[in-house]
């Protein structure tokens, strides 16, 4: 069901990867996505991947599951596997009609590839060890600074927040409006582009209605239950950094020196 | 002298000139016309109406949400009208909505517990404790790290009781909580609200148009056309079968038979509310016909 | 007995298949339809309810088993499912929200202009089906937006009444509506059936909206058929009903408690009018 499609597809266990500090995992997330693109080279992504197994491994989200959030990037990957492999000029290794492959092109695609599944991987792992909010929690926080230069960081967590928590909702919702106008002999799939596009005006109108009418209903739930923007606003679960998010900075400031005198080294 | 009431609304009067979510007619409604009404705390109230009748307009100005154009609304010695109160005004009458996907705010259980104490600014250590009291006084700890959208309905507007009672209020107004559920969910909804009036003895005003559901409630207004047309005990409302059809109201099916029955020319008093009642009634009927029967048996 | 128009043939349908989270919505389910029926398919959410009458016209596709309509396959690969959704109408739950049009006869109008009627007869299709379900005709050129709940609801069940469908399936009709609304609604509908002969499929988690109206009724629950019969035989079985979260209609209650309490009374009566017939015979 769509309801189920929940965006981070957050992955309740108890690890210490899970327990870590959202902001931990955002700086070190951060960190390992811009290492992949700095440095490159065999043995940089042999470490670069045993870093992410260990994580993987510590968090209990068994690798079967990380797997599946590959799956909606398989044709993108496949994309740039071939165009790498064909497009790239040098020694050629085999020649068939108009296509060439060369070894230069086979190294290329496969660091992109590589590079590509670390990176998914990579920002997966945090997704489904941090629940959404905690993340919006997370950038909030590291945000901060930005409040001097008068950005509404409250807010905009806030309403990425209700995003987050809206999305499924009308995500079956679409579904439900597209079942309903189907049932009323609508066609969405035949026709040229133009007729393809104006066949989803009833399907995007009562979406829109609803979309507002859902937010009027939340204001107002909001309101009734004394919000009133970040003014004076505690916190149920505040970020604290404990003992463990020290050697988690230590751990990532290693696998960045690692990498670093890997790439420039070997 | 007299105790001051818990809620005092005098004669409110309420216009919508935009589009009514109930009615949806462009120009002016009056949706609330010079309602006036007492309720001491600690009751269960019911306000029962047709769609459109106001019902809900009247119960968004008690919790200021909606500000009367006339009159007032005093709750627990604070008006309405008064900014300052604003705050205070809310965490004292909470509200549950009808559609159970659009209040909840967190994307976990517990944390949409939480939102009201945080906005309260609740020291953290207190948050923690009242989302958990709240939670399991309505029996949804288990859940506290599920995603509301994994919930049923019923279960669903449960979180969303919670999340009212962590901020702590003397008084929870649900505005058709039930209209969206089945009746298991209804059936959890009303218990749920009748246990914290009956143990936390909290003010409960419920607005609805199912009628089972009022027949517990200490006191029942009947609204119809923005005006308070009916008030008294259920068994009183549901006397008046024939006033309340003509306000688009029924009663319960079992007060609707024992009503026909009597129609029929059975001696069955009106406001018969639950089935036990009607039962005991008809056996009543039965046993002193046959001693009437045996009785002229006897003289003949 | 009229024909069967409709054969379900062992339909299983899975939810989420293959991951941790599978669920059968429906599990091997068969039933037939036939002409004039007046049927009410009952079961609490998550009984597979509504998955059930997506299937029935090809919104959802069966993992086994299909469906037959008037002997043909529905699930066939060359099969014209729009046409299907022509004579098997859909009004879905809450059907108000998928309202999109400026006028109300634009709105009735699109289902039969998507059956390939020319704009003429689509708005004489419209018009017709505005009037089957008991609007007024000032509100042919008004926006549905500005009607009531009922009326837009009426609305609705119009623009699917339109493609003028053998069967009419409705899927929770009556949620959220006033009682009166409810009641009449319920007579609407029964009027459709009895003046015009369209067979109803009427989806409900109350057995006393079904009770009075349907001459069928089909209980489900955990995605299986439990009892397809009359409403008597059905509502016959009060404790297993409670223990899927159902309830026989009050009624049957009463009569039953009399009856236990030593009066003679037939406790197949459901509806209020039997009922009141039954006590008042037992009393004479």
């Amino acid at each position: 069901m769509i309801r189920d499609i929940t965006l981070g597809q957050y992955y309740q266990a108890d690890s210490v990867i899970h327990r870590l500090d959202p902001r931990t995992k955002l700086v070190g997330t951060m960190v390992y996505l811009v290492s992949l693109f700095i440095f490159t080279g065999p043995w940089v992504f042999v470490t670069a991947a045993s870093f992410l197994l260990l994580c993987v491994f510590l968090s209990r989200v068994p690798f079967s599951y990380m797997l599946k959030g590959l799956k909606p990037i398989l044709f993108i990957l496949m994309f740039t596997l071939v165009i790498n492999m064909l497009f790239t000029k040098g020694t050629v290794l085999f020649s068939w009609w108009k296509f060439t492959i060369t070894e230069e092109g086979l190294k290329q695609a496969g660091a992109m590839g590589f590079r590509l599944v670390l990176l998914i991987l990579g920002s997966n792992l945090m997704t489904l060890t941090t629940t959404p909010t905690r993340l919006t929690n997370a950038m909030e926080h590291l945000m901060r600074p930005l409040k001097l230069i008068r950005v509404p960081v409250h807010e905009i967590a806030m309403m990425m927040s209700i995003a987050l928590r809206f999305i499924p909702i009308l995500l079956e919702e679409t579904d439900r409006i597209m079942k309903a106008q189907l049932a009323r002999g609508a066609d969405f799939e035949s026709g040229n582009l133009i007729k393809k596009t104006k066949s989803l005006v009833p399907v995007l109108i009562p979406l829109f209605i609803s979309a507002f009418r859902r937010a009027n209903d939340l204001a107002m739930a909001m309101e009734a239950r004394c919000y009133h923007g970040g003014k004076g606003r505690t916190q149920y679960k505040p970020l604290k950094y404990k003992g463990r998010d020290f050697v988690a900075y230590f751990m990532v400031i290693i696998y960045l020196a690692g990498v670093i005198l890997i790439g420039k080294f070997l | 002298m007299k105790i001051p009431s818990f809620l005092q609304i005098k004669n409110l009067k309420y216009e919508y000139i935009r589009r009514d979510e109930e009615n949806n007619v462009e120009g002016i409604t009056t949706a609330v016309d010079d309602v006036s009404l007492d309720v001491k705390e600690g009751e269960f109230i019911a306000v029962l109406g047709h769609n459109g009748s106001g019902k809900s307009t009247l119960a968004k100005h008690i919790n200021a949400i909606l500000f009367p154009e006339e009159g007032e609304v005093i709750l627990d010695g604070m008006n309405t009208k008064d900014e300052e109160k604003l705050l205070d005004i809310r965490r004292t009458a909470g509200m549950v909505f009808q559609n159970p996907d659009n209040q909840i705010i967190g994307q976990v259980v517990d944390e949409d517990v939480a939102f009201g104490p945080e906005n309260m600014g609740v020291p953290t250590d207190e948050i923690a404790q009242r989302v958990e009291e709240s939670l399991k006084t309505l029996g949804m700890w288990e859940y506290r790290n599920a995603s509301p959208n994994r919930l049923s309905g019923g279960q669903k507007q449960r979180v969303s009781i919670a999340s009212v009672i962590a901020m702590h209020p003397k008084c929870i107004i649900l505005d058709e909580p039930t209209a969206m559920l089945d009746p298991r969910g209804r059936y959890e909804v009303i218990r749920a609200a009748r246990a914290l009036n009956e143990v936390e003895h909290i003010t409960i005003i419920l607005i609805t148009h199912y009628m089972e559901e009022v027949i517990h409630a200490d006191r029942v207004f009947v609204m119809d056309k923005g005006k308070v047309k009916m008030e008294g005990t259920p068994r009183e409302i549901f006397s008046r079968v024939e006033e309340l059809k003509e306000m688009r109201l029924t009663v319960p099916q079992v007060t609707e038979l024992a009503w026909e029955l009597k129609k029929a020319g059975l001696r069955i008093p009106d406001g018969i509310l639950t089935r036990e009642e009607l039962v005991k009634e008809i056996l009543k009927l039965v046993s002193s016909r046959t001693g009437v029967s045996s009785r002229t048996g006897v003289s003949s | 007995m009229n024909e069967y128009k409709l054969i379900a043939d062992h339909l299983i349908y899975e939810y989420n298949k293959g991951s941790a989270q599978a669920r059968k919505a429906l599990d091997d389910v068969s039933f037939v339809l036939r002409g004039g029926e007046f049927v009410g398919l009952i079961g609490h959410t998550g009984s597979g309810k509504s998955t059930l009458v997506q299937h029935l016209v090809a919104l959802l596709k069966p993992d086994s088993g299909t469906i037959y309509y008037e002997g043909a396959d529905i699930f066939e690969k060359d099969y014209n499912r729009k046409a299907l959704r022509g004579k098997v109408g859909l009004v879905f739950q809450y059907p108000e929200y998928q309202l999109f049009e400026e006028t109300v006869l634009s709105e009735v109008s699109y289902g039969p202009k998507n059956m390939g009627m020319d704009k003429k007869d689509a708005e004489l299709a419209a018009y017709a089906a505005i009037k089957r379900v008991g609007l007024e005709d000032e509100c042919f050129d008004q926006s549905p937006f500005d009607l009531s709940g009922g009326q837009k609801r009426r609305v609705a069940i119009a623009s699917v009444l339109a493609m003028n469908p053998e069967i009419l399936v409705l899927d929770e009709p009556t949620a959220g509506l006033d009682p009166a609304g409810r009641t009449e609604l319920l007579d609407m509908i029964t009027e459709l059936k009895e003046t015009e002969g369209i067979t109803i499929v009427l989806v409900s988690h109350s057995m006393d909206d079904v009770a009075e109206v349907a001459n069928r009724i089909i209980v489900m629950d955990k995605g299986k058929i439990v009892y397809d019969a009359e409403p008597v035989e059905v509502f016959r079985h009060t404790a297993e009903l409670e223990a899927m979260g159902l309830a026989a209609p009050q009624m049957s209650y009463v009569l039953r408690d009399l009856k236990a309490a030593g009066i003679d009374v037939n406790v197949d009566a459901i509806t209020l009018k039997a009922a009141k017939e039954e006590i008042l015979r037992a009393l004479a």
